[in-house]
């Protein structure tokens, strides 16, 4: 049994991606949409704690999301993975469930 | 008329994911109308509204961010950007886009309208208005 959850905040302004990646168990993934791409990005006073947690989970941004904030992929940790609509989608069908945490 | 105010536009918040960022500067642009002495000063998830590349066309959503670079036409000539937030973010004034106001003073010539400054320094920005607005 495993959890896709997702996560639609910025992690510079609440605590959302903190306490999902607290919350997650091995063998989760974490796909971060909307203002949650941020958390995605390298070079951050939070990359290290998600890269972290990275061995642990899988990681995903949503591309498009990414784009509209003007960074591509080559910004990500590289932990992390984009994914388009249909790789969200895929995400759904995979894990037995989905939590969104706002 | 001599009774012009320093005001200040505060953004902290990311464009897109909230309708804050694009709500600030349509508010600018309508302020901009009525000749005062305006500033806008972005800070922590504020710095986001400034990238460059933005493409929204994936999320449905209108691309604002071209808006900025008209401000100069509006005579705002003043974009502080916290040079912290953007480094606690891994970003630096190179992932930002251009924004120049033509310097009437100066023979119309083409400056940069965004200021990258120190904490310090714009909380003095924040200390020298009159108004401050919020987003």
């Amino acid at each position: 049994m495993s959890t896709l959850h997702t996560v639609n905040k910025s992690p510079f302004t609440t605590q959302a991606l903190v306490s999902c990646l607290n919350h997650a168990k091995p063998g989760d993934a974490i796909l971060m949409i909307e203002d949650g791409v941020y958390g995605g990005l390298g070079g951050t006073g939070l990359t290290e704690i998600i890269a972290e947690f990275g061995k642990n989970v899988s990681l995903y941004v949503l591309s498009p999301d990414l784009a509209a904030r003007g960074f591509d992929a080559g910004r990500l940790i590289g932990e992390v993975e984009g994914v388009d609509y249909d790789g969200f989608v895929d995400l759904v069908t995979k894990h037995d469930r989905t939590q969104a945490w706002l | 008329m001599s009774d012009v105010k320093k005001f200040l536009y505060l953004n902290r918040r990311a464009p897109y994911g909230t309708i804050y960022a694009l709500e600030s500067l349509e508010v600018v642009l309508i302020g901009a109308a009525f000749e005062q002495d305006v500033a806008l000063a972005f800070v922590d998830d504020g710095v986001f509204q400034l990238t460059k590349g933005q493409n929204t066309d994936g999320i449905g959503v209108k691309n604002f961010s071209p808006t900025f670079r008209a401000l100069g036409d509006y005579d705002v000539q003043k974009l502080y950007v916290e040079r912290e937030s953007l480094e606690e973010r891994g970003l630096s004034e190179d992932d930002l886009m251009e924004v120049v106001y033509e310097d009437e003073d100066d023979d119309w010539e083409e400056k940069p309208a965004i200021r990258v400054i120190s904490r310090a320094e714009m909380a003095d920005v924040m200390a020298d208005a009159d108004v401050v607005l919020s987003f």
